[in-house]
């Protein structure tokens, strides 16, 4: 468009030659960072565990494999196959162990794994048994605790089956210093302490841990230098020749040294990115505000006139495209609340300066423009708007939606720095914050957030108010009185806040023990040497070595109990339609219906082979009536069609998110049941716990585990997406939902909320289109929302992309605070995106 | 007291975020009753001024409401800040609302008091008087022109197009924003030559803009769901070409200011 002052960028060849490469093949398992790590345990036993895993990452680093692949500007790959992944059996392993025959074939993100990698893994498994941080973990929790999750009521399982992950590092410093200069201020530190001091030997020996880290990444940028050296005097293209003695170069230099050029500076990203992920199995580890430090390198090289803006782009793409090489495998469960092979690497642009002044640079455009180029789901791609946001920023981003790649995720300064602020940040810091993993936001460099603690099922809770505290013949909570005996909505709301008090303490007490067992277990001095204080401090960030600390946990379900709270309000106590214990009966028996077609399926093929061990022959006839009875449940037509009112009644009450104020502000009142709660506990890094408001893609397997609700949602079906509203009870638009929406407390929930919106492409035609969807979104962030996120493809394209995945394997969408590829989704959690109300903008 | 807002109405329908009627976002008011029976009317549920009963998605639906100033513009406020954002505001539309001047004009001026910009979509049938009253507090008129033929005019939409065409021109001369606006239906109006002679017309007005807007089949289940016959059955929308052809006939004609949609 010839009236933007960025004008596109033509996008290198280069680039579709890097992407068809790299999704070619199913991703795949490799071993050698588990056998590595293993053999270095082995040797080190019983020495300080802050050493043993310096030592093993150097081991690992000194000899995992390593390539080059085609084509690459930017190198470093932490496996040989593309998107491959590694195993991090001190975190766990049983579950890939019971998983090692399935693993490919599962629905969620299945990957390859060789029968060799398998033995290969078998073998090294008996090692770890009882040196896990997830069986040390289980063991400091309370049995209370363990009940609980047991039942669902919340889930710690990122966690606690991986590494924490969720931080931004100093990535600038590196840029400037190099890790010899990280090296001599490690050093300088040392020097400074002395022997005598109380904390020198825990100091020591961190600060060398430190040291021989950062050497670690030395030595593996070098072996890079040396592959590609000897690659390049093989090589017989000249072009390709030249390029391969460039990239020796640069990894000769950096990271070691301080980066000079934009191409270096990459290179030192890169590999700081890369390595980050070798040495722990956490996730969401974010680039953050990469067009602000790597803007310098930018700048001097186009003032010197030694890179062409073309050049720049195509290097930004190659790592927008690198960030899509590395990958994690997760347990079957995990896998299905995070599909979509993703690690969450968020990466920020725009926003203000630490000054105020806005921060949006030249950098900030190519940014939006490699994610228009290369059209994949890393890095999850976040703008930052405030007041000063220009205009053509917003416009470039609506762009980009319009794409239906499902990026850029929108965030609101204006509420995102206040709310930090609230948590103790100084205002020049906040004004600096990133955006961690799906929607968290925190200041970069200097924060141990554990984004992404745990996800809090708000709506069991009430089932245990119903129950009495009861859930599958087992008491597993405090017991809030028969419901029969509750007289007023009063009584029986405080019931649920009762219920929801009693489980967060359990949710801060699994949290608590987790955190114990990383920091008693899997201490990182990598990770830790480029956050602050912990150098100064001499601490790991696990021990609690960065400046701030938080644990965040995510609370959701806020829809569909704000609706279901009304409709008892209003069916039983106000109308008096029926009693609580008919309620309590409706849900009981999924008002009349039968089960869902996946819980249908479970049932019938516990029932059929029942019948087979007792010796029965059972006929597809047979098994199609038995599983038909499932699906149609068991209720009389009459009592199906006194259901059917009831739930009409239901369906026909004021609902969330169509701009209804009395319905909105207790939907606020909801929502602080569990933040306002949440932030009275500390964790043992010193810090707060804070609330996010979103489920990621949770809300569909954890629905799957969570019974009717008196909003009239069916057992075992999603709960509502992020802070959104209960999927198609927004009537009234795109405008009445935000607004519900931006009636919550955003800046409370300062971990971060979610909002999904899902418009038809036709919306952002032209560039009055474009106008009127920025608009749009300013009018949210007017009214304090905190956070936005646009799935831009038909309906009519995502069902046809459901029959025929063949066709649309590039297709990108939008699930929750990330972006995946729609065909590598489960069917449900496809069908729950197609279902988000699509909202239209005209009939 | 501003006794004004108390005044009663009777609408179908409020519709948030409309950004194909006037400009930005904006907020659509829908009054029921009118005095044409476009054979076309994507809503038949707002020709009669009764109120009545519709079957939609299954379910009976009460057509029609008596609301007052007040309540309605209660609610187009809620949506404020995207108009401030956006330069939207609120649309007035029916049916046709000038067939209620009281409620209308009065929700007219309780927009500008509010600082709310306002538009309507009319056919322009009514006294001029009446329609001068509304254009004190009108910011864009988006006028329907369906055809340039007396008897054409009347067999599909069931009025005469002679107090339509005049007003046009007298709205344009009282100086209001005026667009003009063609409802493409294939065998009523869509040969380059009715959509020439419309042009030559719109043209001759000196209005802005021209907007063709090419039919659509929304309307068709509503028709069962009141029990009455859909007469356009089995006329199929007009292909993007096709459509282009009688864009490039009336852009020949009109230039600058002529579009596809609104
Ligand atoms: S003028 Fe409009 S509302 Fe009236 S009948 Fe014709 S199309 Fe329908």
């Amino acid at each position: 468009m010839a009236e933007f002052q960025t004008p596109d960028i033509l996008m290198s060849p280069r680039i579709k030659k890097l992407i068809d490469n790299l999704f070619e093949k199913m991703p795949e398992i490799e071993s050698d960072r588990a056998v590595l790590l293993t053999e270095s345990y082995m040797q080190t036993e019983g020495q300080p565990i802050v050493r043993r895993r310096a030592l093993a990452f150097k081991h690992i680093l000194e000899n995992i494999p390593i390539t080059i692949r085609d084509n690459e500007l930017i190198v470093g790959s932490a496996t040989k196959a593309p998107r491959g992944c590694q195993v991090f059996p001190e975190y766990s392993y049983e579950w890939l162990e019971a998983e090692l025959d399935t693993i490919s074939t599962r629905i969620a993100d299945p990957f390859y794994i060789s029968e060799e990698n398998k033995q290969i893994l078998r073998k090294i498994y008996p090692y770890w048994k009882g040196k896990t941080t997830s069986e040390l973990a289980s063991s400091y929790m309370a049995p209370e605790t363990l009940k609980a999750i047991e039942h669902n009521i919340f889930t710690p399982g990122n966690y606690f089956y991986n590494g924490i992950g969720h931080f931004t590092v100093n990535y600038g410093k590196i840029l400037k210093i190099g890790y010899k200069g990280l090296i001599e201020e490690a050093q300088a530190e040392l020097n400074s302490c002395n022997v005598y001091d109380p904390d020198y030997p825990k100091k020591s020996e961190f600060l060398n841990a430190v040291i021989i880290s950062a050497n670690a990444a030395i030595t593996y940028a070098r072996r890079y230098a040396q592959l590609a050296l000897e690659m390049g005097k093989k090589e017989k293209d000249t072009k390709r020749r030249e390029e391969l003695f460039i990239i020796a170069q640069n990894c000769a230099k950096v990271p070691e040294n301080p980066a000079e050029t934009f191409m270096e500076a990459c290179q030192t990203f890169w590999f700081i990115q890369m390595l980050l992920q070798v040495e722990s199995s956490g996730h969401s580890i974010s680039p953050g505000r990469f067009d602000q430090y790597m803007y310098p390198y930018y700048k001097a090289d186009i003032e010197k006139g030694t890179i062409t803006r073309e050049f720049a782009q195509e290097l930004i793409d190659c790592i927008w495209v690198k960030l899509n090489d590395l990958n994690k495998a997760r347990d079957a469960a995990s896998a299905e609340g995070f599909a979509g092979y993703s690690l969450f690497q968020n990466l920020c642009a725009g926003g203000q300066t630490k000054e105020g002044r806005d921060a949006t640079n030249e950098l900030s455009y190519m940014c939006i423009q490699a994610s228009m180029h290369t059209q994949l789901p890393a890095p999850s791609f976040s703008v930052r708007i405030w007041n000063g946001t220009p205009n053509e920023f917003m416009l470039r981003c609506a762009e980009l939606t319009r794409t239906g790649v499902g990026l850029p995720a929108y965030y609101n300064d204006e509420v995102i720095i206040p709310a930090l602020m609230s948590r103790g940040i100084k205002l020049e810091e906040a004004r600096e914050y990133n955006i961690i993993g799906c929607v968290e936001p925190q200041v970069p460099a200097k924060t141990d957030g554990w984004h992404d603690a745990a996800f809090f099922n708000m709506c069991r809770p009430l089932e245990l108010v119903f129950s009495n505290g009861y859930d599958k013949g087992e008491l597993i909570s405090i017991q809030t009185g028969k419901i029969e005996d509750m007289k007023t909505f009063d009584e029986f709301f405080e019931a649920y806040k009762k219920q929801m008090k009693y489980n967060i303490q359990l949710l801060v007490n699994a949290d608590n023990a987790i955190d114990y067992a990383h920091r008693e277990r899997c201490p990182l001095p990598f990770q830790s040497s480029m956050i602050e204080d912990c150098i100064k401090r001499g601490k790991t960030i696990q021990e609690g070595g960065a400046v701030y600390n938080f644990t965040g946990p995510q609370g959701f379900g806020i829809a569909n109990m704000t609706d279901a709270l009304i409709a008892v309000k209003k069916l039983v106590f106000e109308e008096k339609l029926l009693t609580l214990s008919e309620y309590k009966k409706a849900l009981d028996e999924n008002f009349g219906h039968g089960m869902t077609a996946k819980e249908a399926t479970k049932a019938t093929q516990k029932v059929v082979a029942d019948l087979v061990s007792k010796g029965k022959n059972v006929s597809e006839a047979q098994i199609e009536d038995i599983f038909k009875m499932f699906i149609d449940g068991i209720a009389t037509e009459e009592e199906k069609a006194k259901y059917n009112k009831l739930l009409d009644k239901i369906h026909s009450l004021p609902k969330y998110g169509n701009d209804i104020p009395e319905i909105d502000y207790f939907a606020r009142d909801v929502g602080n049941i569990y933040t306002k709660e949440l932030e009275k506990y500390r964790n043992p890094r010193g810090g707060i716990f804070q609330a996010g408001l979103y489920p990621v893609s949770a809300n569909v397997p954890l629905g799957e585990q969570t019974g009717a609700t008196p909003d009239g949602r069916l057992a075992n079906t999603p709960v509502a997406d992020g802070v959104g509203p209960c999927s198609g009870s927004d009537v009234c638009g795109p405008t009445s939902a935000a607004n519900s929406v931006a009636k919550l407390d955003h800046e409370i929930a300062s971990n971060g909320t979610l909002y999904n919106q899902k418009f038809h492409p036709s919306a952002l035609s032209g560039l009055t289109g474009l106008s009127d969807f920025a608009a749009y979104i300013r009018a949210f962030f007017d009214q304090k929302g905190m956070h936005m996120q646009f799935n831009v493809v038909s309906r009519e394209t995502l069902l046809d992309a459901q029959k025929h995945p063949e066709n649309y394997k590039n297709l990108v969408v939008r699930v929750a605070g990330y972006s995946a590829l729609f065909t590598t989704l489960s069917k449900s959690l496809q069908d729950d995106i197609i279902n988000r109300t699509e909202q239209a903008f005209n009939r | 007291m501003q006794e004004y807002l108390d005044t009663r109405g009777r609408i179908f329908d409020i519709q948030k975020y409309s950004i194909h009627d006037g400009p930005g976002i904006r907020t659509i008011v829908f009054l029921k009753g009118c005095a044409f029976r476009c054979r076309w009317c994507c809503n038949p549920e707002s020709q009669s001024f009764k109120i009545e009963h519709m079957m939609f998605g299954g379910k009976d639906k009460v057509v029609g409401k008596d609301v007052t100033v007040r309540e309605v513009i209660e609610d187009v406020l809620k949506d404020m800040p995207y108009y401030v954002r956006s330069g939207g505001g609120m649309t007035l539309s029916g049916g046709e609302s000038l067939l209620q001047p009281e409620f209308a004009t009065a929700l007219l001026r309780a927009a500008h008091e509010y600082g709310i910009n306002t538009a309507i979509e009319t056919t322009g049938f009514a006294p001029f008087e009446t329609i001068e009253k509304y254009l004190e507090n009108l910011d864009y008129v988006l006028m329907d022109i369906k055809h340039m033929n007396e008897e054409k005019h009347k067999e599909f939409c069931g009025q005469s197009n002679k107090l339509v065409l005049e007003n046009a021109k007298k709205i344009k001369d009282w100086g209001a924003n005026l667009t003009i606006r063609v409802p493409v239906i294939p065998g009523f109006n869509n040969t380059k030559e009715e959509i020439s002679d419309i042009a030559v017309f719109a043209k001759s007005l000196g209005v802005k803009h021209l907007h063709l807007l090419p039919y659509h089949r929304m309307g068709e289940d509503k028709y069962a769901g009141l029990g009455r016959d859909y007469m356009l059955k089995g006329i199929k929308p007009m292909t993007n070409e096709y459509m282009q052809g009688l864009y490039e006939a009336a852009y020949k004609i009109f230039g600058d200011g002529c579009q596809i949609g609104g």
